[in-house]
């Protein structure tokens, strides 16, 4: 029993209601931080060590761990893996249908649920709970579908209403059972708190018999799952039954909550429906990779959770679940090789230094054409003059180019060091690769001027971007639908594709 | 000690006594839910409007390791404190989210739920790492401590007694909404429905989503003392999305908002005085139960007026089509 109810049960006593007089004060004091720190409860509850407290070495440990001797830790290192399992499975069609917080909905939606169900037998019978809890957390879905489709509020704030108005018809129960007879010593509370040492073989046979049935209805039914998941309205023309699939859906997830819920808490369950999904999201494109990645993800951070858990003995289970889940998700944010920020800002990187490359060759090519093409080799301060940039800069340019095997150093015995008289000359790959980016260049602002009739004095800026970017199949298709030009809108020659092969 | 889950209703118990009684106790305990709800509804209402609900669900959970680390750091339990780790927990949940939605292809959604997650666990983790500094009490935050109000420390203004310390804190924050509100008006009403709108007029959208979570911090901060940590988002989301099944025009949604959340609080205590049951908890039920009744009820949007129009219509597009 906690404050409030010792106060008002003793309040009670005295006067039958609920109005606590001051006499009961000295309890009552504030407790600011107390209050707020109790928030952890729900996941404090779960928070139960697996195995023994042991003055055990940290090496020890996590040999006893490796090889599992302990049947408690068995046990729960099987329960975790399966609720990873489910979890990771059911939350990836979750976070593909921009649905992640129905899950953190469901969790505090079984609550009245589970109170009714065990006001209906009176005792801790987990059948009479479960049911309850599942009929609840399938009301609840369906009431967020219903308010979405009767009125214009939104997902989210049906979303809200449900969790948070099942959660508080939930307490309102649990309180007053807690004031009865028969809930005295209910430990009710462990039921929505969840605890992931007490995971019981009952629980594990439930948790095997949920993910076995998972496994199933999405093999048989995968295609149907993934047309509603991306689009459900083609789904509908194909004559799916669109919303017997979403209830079948939301009952294995609910399924999964409730087993899931008793061993590992309410803000747990969203987490591992969630997070290992999102991690998995940034990896692939394709749903069955996905699925799988996701249950991978899954295990992993709750046998993650459950080793740093049991390696420092007074550290709680569940939270080091989520951040072993968050972990995985973080490293597939930075690392991920398509989708993660690192490869990202690489490619940005690497493409910014070939258009600088090619902006180099670009301005060689003019020194060369107003040289009537005479001249080939080139000092770098004329270069310099020509971009009208810091000599610096140049040199730099240049030796990338030199590196990028597109030109050569003339005076390599006379110094080693390139300066402004320092004479270079553009290799033959160097110069196909100039006269290519200045045909784009070309044949672009020409394509402007011609077929999509801008003025001929607003197409460069825009031939400046896109020469860099354009495949040899557009060019190609360009210079067909413009009749192989040979000069550009200002007058200028287009190197065509025979001087360039030349 | 009862047997049955619901108790004999009796008029004098439930109603009349609380006030004969108790009169003082229970004018605070209901003006505190009212106030709380209140001010909840108030900021709400733009709230669901601008579609943050779970936004706020994910900053309550978060201001948990926000809430430890100022106790942490200063060892101290003044609420100046408290009050600035939770707005930075806040404000830091409302930045990770953005920064996860426009770093990658992660939805906003499943942002969220990723950020509030980990932000508890992290908070779960320092309390227990440090559980002999932090003191763990009872379960109240999951029920609240409504009905400890009138038993709380009682603040003193120019030596006279005003009344229990929440209650005026909460009053205060009330008194900031609404000053706020009617100075911000214009601006937050664009920034709601048009952000591209408020931009072209020289109102940055974003300045006052940020204002607007800042607040939401404050707000849900100062409240969850009284009804919890859940329940603070029963009492944000109802009356706003109440109201907005009653009317379409924001300004009288807001002054419905506050009617309904005056509901709450009255008619939520006296069903938890009937049950024997938590105030918040009480309070929420009732918000569901109005919310229901609305839902079906309502003039143009609701079930019912949908249905009675929907059923001539049939009619009429039969007859077109013979």
């Amino acid at each position: 029993m906690n404050r409030i109810q010792k106060t008002r049960a003793s309040a009670e006593d005295r006067n039958d209601t609920v109005v606590p007089l001051p006499s009961g004060g000295g309890a009552t004091s504030r407790a600011f931080v107390s209050i707020l720190v109790t928030l952890a409860l729900p996941t404090f509850a779960c928070a139960a060590k697996i195995g023994e407290l042991t003055e055990t070495s940290w090496k020890e440990q996590a040999f006893d761990f490796l090889t599992l001797q302990h049947p408690v830790l068995r046990t729960a290192v099987l329960g975790v893996l399966l609720i990873g399992f489910c979890c990771g499975v059911l939350g990836s069609f979750l976070v593909v249908r921009k649905l992640s917080l129905l899950g953190d909905t469901l969790s505090h939606a079984v609550l009245p649920g589970v109170a009714m169900g065990f006001l209906w037998n009176a005792s801790k019978d987990a059948w009479a709970i479960f049911v309850g809890a599942t009929a609840a957390g399938i009301l609840g879905v369906a009431l967020v579908g219903w308010i979405k489709q009767t009125t214009h509020l939104k997902e989210d704030a049906a979303m809200g209403m449900i969790l948070a108005g099942f959660y508080g018809l939930g307490i309102c129960m649990t309180t007053v059972i807690q004031n009865m007879a028969m809930g005295n010593k209910s430990g009710l509370d462990k039921f929505f708190f969840g605890q992931a040492a007490a995971l019981s073989s009952g629980d594990i046979k439930l948790l095997g018999i949920i993910s076995i049935i998972t496994v199933i209805v999405i093999l048989i039914f995968y295609k149907e799952f993934l047309a509603i998941s991306f689009d459900s309205g083609f789904a509908q023309t194909l004559g799916m039954p669109v919303q017997v699939l979403h209830y079948a859906l939301m009952a294995l997830l609910t399924f999964a909550v409730v087993v899931s819920l008793q061993a590992v808490g309410v803000v747990l369950v969203s987490a591992l429906l969630i997070t290992p999904a999102a991690a998995a999201y940034l990896l692939t494109d394709r749903m069955h990779w996905m699925l799988a990645l996701a249950a991978l993800f899954g295990m992993l951070s709750g046998v993650l959770g459950a080793f740093i858990s049991y390696l420092s003995n007074n550290l709680p289970t569940g939270p080091f679940i989520v951040l072993g889940a968050t972990t995985i998700f973080l490293l597939a944010l930075f690392f991920g090789p398509r989708h993660g920020l690192l490869p990202k800002i690489l490619r940005r990187r690497k493409q910014r230094r070939r258009i600088a490359l090619e902006n180099t060759l670009k301005s060689v090519f003019h020194l060369c054409e107003s040289a009537d093409f005479k001249q080939k080799v080139f000092e770098i301060g004329e270069l310099v003059t020509e971009r009208n940039s810091s000599l610096s800069e140049i040199e730099s340019e240049i030796r990338n180019l030199i590196k990028a095997g597109m030109a050569t150093h003339l005076d390599k015995e006379r110094d080693l060091e390139l300066s402004s008289q320092a004479r270079f000359k553009l290799t033959k790959i160097g110069w196909h690769r100039a006269c290519e980016i200045v045909r784009n260049h070309r044949l672009w602002e020409l394509y402007l001027t011609n077929a999509v009739h801008y003025q001929t004095d607003h197409v460069h800026d825009d031939a400046e971007d896109i020469e860099h970017h354009l495949g040899e199949d557009l060019v190609k298709r360009i210079e067909e639908r413009l009749e192989n030009p040979i000069h550009d809108p200002h007058g200028k020659l287009i190197p065509s594709r025979d001087a360039i092969n030349a | 000690m009862r047997e049955s889950f619901f108790p004999e209703f009796d008029w004098y118990t439930v109603f009349v006594q609380p006030w004969s009684e108790y009169g003082v106790n229970s004018f605070w305990i209901v003006l505190m839910g009212f106030l709380v709800s209140g001010t909840c509804g108030l900021v709400g209402c733009f709230v669901v409007l601008r579609r943050m609900a779970l936004v706020g669900d994910a900053i309550s959970h978060s201001l948990l390791p926000g809430i430890t680390l100022a106790f942490l750091l200063t060892n101290s339990r003044d609420t100046l404190p408290m009050m600035l780790g939770a707005i930075v927990a806040g404000v830091a949940t409302v930045a990770l989210i953005e920064a996860i939605r426009y770093s990658s292809r992660i939805k906003p959604d499943a942002a969220i739920g990723i950020v509030f997650s980990s932000l508890f666990a992290v908070g779960v983790i320092l309390i227990t790492a440090f559980a002999d500094k932090v003191d763990l009490d009872a379960e109240c935050v999951l029920y609240g401590e409504l009905g400890f109000i009138p038993l709380q420390d009682v603040a003193m203004f120019g030596g006279m007694e005003i009344g229990p310390e929440p209650a005026i804190r909460m009053a205060i924050i009330a008194l900031i909404a609404i000053v706020l509100l009617i100075a911000f008006f214009k601006e937050l009403l664009v920034t709601s429905f048009d952000a591209g709108l408020a931009a072209s007029l020289g109102i940055n959208p974003t300045r006052y989503q940020y204002g607007l979570t800042l607040f939401l911090s404050i707000v849900i901060v100062s409240s969850f003392e009284s009804v919890g940590v859940v329940l603070v988002i029963a009492m944000i989301i109802f009356p706003g999305a109440t109201a907005m099944l009653l009317t379409d025009r924001l300004p009288t949604t807001l002054w419905l908002a506050t009617l309904i959340s005056a509901l709450y609080a009255l008619l939520g205590f006296h069903l938890a005085t009937w049950l024997n049951a938590s105030i918040a908890g009480g309070m929420t039920v009732i918000a569901g139960l109005i919310f229901g009744i609305v839902w079906a009820v309502a003039p143009n949007r609701g079930l019912i007026a949908k249905f009675a129009k929907r059923a001539p219509e049939s009619e009429r597009i039969a007859l077109d089509a013979a």
